[in-house]
């Protein structure tokens, strides 16, 4: 970690860059905040798990990585969709539930997909992706290609038996992944120091995997960090482990308090006050005059035209044909045999 | 058309299919090194080296997750579990990942992959490796299911599993390992899933099976056959898809079913074909289908008692005499 | 000692029978040949006998229950005897799966059928509740099948389990299997009184054919016109000579009589279609079909050719004033030869009746309208081809319209 937290200095983007990190975060701020409107009218069901205040871990991890480079994730997975190049308006209308919806409407918040910009999914199960992306850097090991695959993961999902074995062999075939921690401090409602007797920091140590710790709320930072783990992975550097510190301002879920049963208003407040990805940047930007508050202004404006043409096309789109549930289970319709058995006929 | 064993007929399957397919490839405890608990991947490491025939650690939900993450990007894994009783350990990742890919992804991701291994019971394993475990795979839409219970079944079912574009169960048998019987030659012998097998003909009770079990049926057939009634053996081979035809056809001709299966009764594959009958044969059944299965305890240590616990040939037949009112 | 007390096949074609009413209850004593239960068979109300002595421990089927042939309704043992083997019929039974120790067919449908009960001198009058809004059993396949061949259900006895109709149910009434016949409840008569003739292949081939072509049973039918004029003068002095008995010979009498002596001179014409040979009879045992309350009989007079017409006359009625108190013995209503149905009194001019098989004959016998009469004889052709048909029909014509005839 120290060395490279000597190689990386804040501030030293170009301007270029740090723009493009800021309207990254505009629009996955905007596009969150549509939706939890959305979802707060009826029009998402469902779960649905809000980045807001993680931007930066999508922005910053994402945007060092290469079209056919891999992203797979959690169930938080609608900005890193977005930042792996997934249209904002087949993400809305996949939370909408409708037809040009990322999974036709049949995958929901959860499952958001686009696989061929190199995002694999979010996944419902704790753990379940670790092992996903295990194979997916297999698949790039045993073709010989030089891609890597970014895992996302939660601070609560070390604790699963899927992170060890993933870890595990990870090392042992010393594949290129790396495994992201989005350490939001919280699993759910439970505080990770009551559910790890260890640092998390320490959890891959077992396994040779090195541990890096990254300012995950100051996108400069995690950009400026992860670009370099990219490349030494893609060098052959093997697994990597990376505590992304960062920190959630809505409630775990829409049906979950922000604050008050498992951590106190004044500490969300803190946070949303002083470590607010966005502001952060802004501000680095504004006090070395890279941005005014006009241009800022535009580029929100035109984060939340983009947010309302999305949700203007996730209104409108058309509900799911009945059939297509049938559509996709197998990826094929078997010549022989029968492959469902409920007695309907579509 | 050779005499070769079970477990041979799999070896020259997945030889096959490597040579064939260069996105094929094998992963399980003991596969490259040790080739194989059971010898099914012999001569493989030697042939294919270690980056296709891959020795993993006791890991099964990592190996099993690492197979559907490697088909997600393309590739064609084999998963052997050295039983499907560890595979226990890894249906998260049968269920929530292999099966649902294709739906959840609205078809932009799919798993084809083979999950294979020994699966019911040997002799005297005791509880924990000694169960038949396709009913808990049947359940799950986005999964196939297949019992091959023949050396010429093994390799020809095999193929095609490896070729098909979805997530294939594929159950063996420790007992069946060294059973000989002709395969065809061939490089595209190939048998489709969803298509039963009549493995004998008669006409007057229709025996529904799959796996090992055809061997029971076979038996029982013989059997009944020296007391004047000749029995359909069905033979499943694969349950998902299942050639729900072949069994209509077969209880139309005989007007009785006895469905055999090694597994529990509750919410078998039995359960399941004894509801196909309702809805679709009602007419056609002369009595009430009735099952043979394991007894509804797990499996006991005991030689005597294991013996008692699994279906037999001897159930089988009064079942069968039962159904014809006999 | 423990005694099973099976449901008897009371009656030769009895599949099950119905518990009209138990005359002993749980907790008597009972010795053997005691009657225990009134049992209404296919055809009558009949006693059940213990065959054993003891407590009359459990009752297994309640009244109104119906059993198939063969199993326990009841136990008789010993007060301290273990009877816990035995559970009672009429719960429901749970679906079956073979996964049980219990064996398959159990002890109660592997105990042999007993006997039938012979000793039916105290006949129950009393009839007990009938079929009717009960729920027939019978496979899906069983009901399909019957449709198809419009076969009624209630017409047919099941021998699945709890008298389940099945399909071989419906193939034995459809087939016309000689199943009656080949049990040997009711004799017939020695082996003197019948001759059994062996099928020629000819005999084989019409068989096969004629049974493609129309039915198990191939039917055709032979109409003749008959005057009575003679018989009506004759049957008026007669009936003048019986007037101080207080009797009086009917027309039916005289057509059983007449029928009878033809068939003497025509012994082909009565016969049993055996399925592999052709049984011809030396006496002549005619049925009667009698319609009675909810169905209809066929009493037989036995020995019709050689009785008397008052006999005939007197045996009809005691037959018939049977048939209607529903009293009328197995013996009474089987081994007939040959049947006659007569519609006359109802006015029905002429009409093919259906054949009681195995027999290969029926005559129908229609009204009597100014001293004419028509006669339309139903022939199994496996028995009898057209001409043999026809010869006995011209015979039963000369002796109806010439009484002397009878006494050649």
């Amino acid at each position: 970690m120290s060395e490279l937290s000597k190689k990386t200095r804040k501030n030293s983007l170009d301007k270029e860059k740090m723009i493009e990190l800021l309207k990254r975060m505009l629009l996955y701020r905007r596009f969150e905040e549509k939706a939890g409107e959305s979802y707060a009218i009826g029009k998402i069901g469902g779960f649905c798990h809000l980045h807001i205040g993680q931007e930066a871990v999508a922005a910053g991890c994402i945007a060092p990585l290469r079209k056919e480079d891999y992203v797979i994730g959690t169930y938080r997975e609608h900005t890193q969709a977005l930042a792996k190049g997934v249209a904002p308006e087949a993400v809305m209308a996949e939370l909408y539930g409708k037809a040009p919806g990322t999974s036709g409407g049949l995958g929901g918040s959860m499952h958001i997909f686009g696989s061929d910009v190199g995002f694999m999914g979010g996944h419902g199960i704790v753990g379940g992706q670790l092992a996903l992306a295990l194979g997916i850097a297999w698949g790039i090991h045993y073709r010989g290609g030089d891609q890597v695959c970014v895992c996302f993961l939660g601070d609560a999902a070390v604790n699963q038996g899927a992170f060890h074995e993933s870890l595990n062999m990870a090392a042992i075939w010393n594949l290129p992944v790396i495994y992201a921690v989005e350490n939001n401090a919280y699993g759910m409602g439970t505080k990770f120091s009551r559910v790890s007797e260890t640092e998390m920091s320490q959890k891959s140590a077992s396994h040779g995997v090195p541990a890096r710790i990254i300012d995950g709320q100051d996108v400069v930072s995690t950009y400026t960090d992860f670009t370099e783990i990219v490349e030494e992975v893609r060098q052959g550097a093997g697994p990597q482990f990376v505590d992304v510190q960062c920190y959630r301002f809505k409630g775990h879920s829409m049906s979950d308090p922000v604050s008050g049963t498992y951590r106190s208003k004044k500490e969300v407040e803190d946070k949303t006050e002083n470590a607010d990805p966005i502001t952060t940047l802004a501000d680095q930007m504004f006090d070395s005059a890279l941005l005014t508050p006009e241009e800022l202004k535009e580029m929100d404006m035109e984060a939340r035209e983009i947010i309302r043409r999305a949700e203007a096309f996730a209104e409108s789109a058309p509900e799911p044909d009945t059939k297509s549930l049938y559509d996709n289970v197998y990826s094929e319709i078997n010549p022989n045999g029968r492959l469902f058995f409920d007695g309907r006929v579509i | 058309m050779a005499e070769i064993t079970y477990r041979d007929a799999l070896n020259q399957a997945l030889v096959e299919e490597m040579e064939r397919d260069e996105s094929v490839f094998l992963l399980g405890e003991e596969v490259a090194e040790y080739d194989g608990a059971y010898k099914v991947s012999k001569g493989l490491l030697e042939r294919f080296g270690d980056k296709r025939v891959v020795d993993t650690p006791i890991s099964e939900l990592g190996f099993t997750g690492l197979g559907v993450g490697a088909a997600m990007v393309g590739l064609r894994p084999v998963v052997e579990f050295m039983t499907f009783n560890f595979s226990f350990l890894a249906i998260d990742q049968l269920i929530n990942s292999a099966a649902k890919m294709g739906s959840m992804s609205g078809g932009q991701v799919t798993a084809p992959m083979v999950l294979r291994g020994p699966s019911g019971a040997a002799l005297q394993l005791g509880s924990q490796h000694s169960q038949a475990c396709e009913a808990w795979y049947l359940h799950a839409p986005g999964l196939k299911v297949v019992t091959p219970g023949t050396p010429a079944d093994a390799k020809g079912l095999l193929k095609t599993a490896i070729r098909d574009n979805d997530p294939v169960v594929f159950m063996e048998s420790e007992l069946l390992y060294n059973l000989k019987g002709e395969v065809p030659d061939g490089e595209e012998f190939l048998i489709p899933l969803g298509v039963a097998d009549l493995k004998r003909e008669g006409g007057d009770v229709s025996i529904i099976t799959h796996g090992q079990m055809i061997h029971v049926a076979l038996r029982a057939a013989d059997q009944l056959a020296k007391k004047g009634l000749e029995a359909d053996v069905l033979d499943l081979r694969s349950l998902r898809p299942l050639d729900v035809e072949s069994i209509l056809e077969s209880v139309a001709k005989t007007n009785r079913a006895v469905c055999l299966e090694e597994g529990w009764s509750y919410g078998g594959v039995g359960a399941q074909v004894t509801s196909i009958l309702m809805e679709e044969a009602f007419d056609d059944l002369d009595a009430p289908v009735l099952r043979v299965t394991q007894a509804d305890v797990p499996m006991p240590y005991n030689k005597r008692l294991e013996a008692w616990a699994k279906p037999n040939v001897a159930r089988l037949v009064e079942a069968c005499e039962k159904v014809c009112y006999v | 000692m423990l005694t099973k007390v099976h449901m008897e096949a009371l009656s030769p074609t009895m599949e099950e029978g119905q518990v009209v009413k138990w005359l002993k209850i749980e907790g008597d004593s009972v010795s053997e040949g005691d009657v225990l239960a009134e049992i209404e068979t296919d055809k009558a109300v009949m006693e059940l006998v213990a065959r054993g002595g003891g407590l009359l421990r459990a009752v297994l089927l309640s009244e109104g229950g119906t059993a198939p042939v063969g199993e326990v309704i009841a136990v008789i043992a010993e007060a301290n005897e273990d009877i816990s083997l035995f559970e009672k019929q009429d719960q429901p039974t749970s679906p079956a799966t073979t996964t049980e120790d219990t064996p398959l067919s159990g002890e109660v449908l592997a105990v042999p059928l007993s006997q039938p009960e012979q000793s039916g001198e105290k006949v129950v009058a009393e009839k007990g509740p009938g079929l009717e809004g009960q729920r027939i059993k019978s496979s899906p396949l069983a009901r399909k099948l019957a449709e198809k061949s419009g076969l009624e259900l209630q017409s047919i006895s099941g021998t699945g389990p709890a008298g389940r109709i099945v399909r071989k149910d419906i193939e034995a009434a459809l087939n016309t299997q000689a199943a009656t016949v080949a049990r040997p409840i009711v004799s017939v008569g020695g082996p003197e009184e019948y001759e059994d003739i062996p099928l020629t292949q000819m005999r084989k081939t019409i068989a096969r054919r004629l049974s493609e072509s129309i039915g198990p049973v191939p039917h055709f039918f032979l109409t003749v016109s008959v005057d009575m004029s003679k018989w009506t003068e004759a049957r008026s002095q007669i009936n003048r000579m019986l007037d101080t008995h207080g009797v009086k010979i009917s027309y039916n009498d005289i057509i059983i009589k007449a029928t009878a002596v033809a068939l003497k001179m025509h012994p082909e014409c009565n016969a049993h279609w055996m399925q592999s040979s052709i049984r011809r009879f030396n006496a002549v045992h005619i049925g009667v079909a009698t319609a009675v309350e909810d169905g209809l009989i066929t009493p037989v007079i036995r020995n019709a050719h050689s009785l008397g017409l008052r006999e005939i006359h007197d045996e009809v009625r005691r037959l018939a004033e049977k048939a209607k108190n529903k009293m009328l013995k197995p013996e009474e209503y089987t081994g007939g030869t040959f049947s006659i149905s007569n519609l006359g009194m109802y006015g029905i001019q002429e009409f093919t009746a259906v054949i009681n098989p195995p027999e290969a004959a029926i005559l129908a016998v229609g009204s009597l309208e100014s001293g004419q009469m028509k006669l339309t004889m139903s022939c199994d052709h496996r028995v009898i081809d057209g001409a043999v048909g026809a010869r006995f029909l011209k015979t039963l014509k000369e002796i109806l319209e010439e009484p002397a005839a009878g006494f050649i």
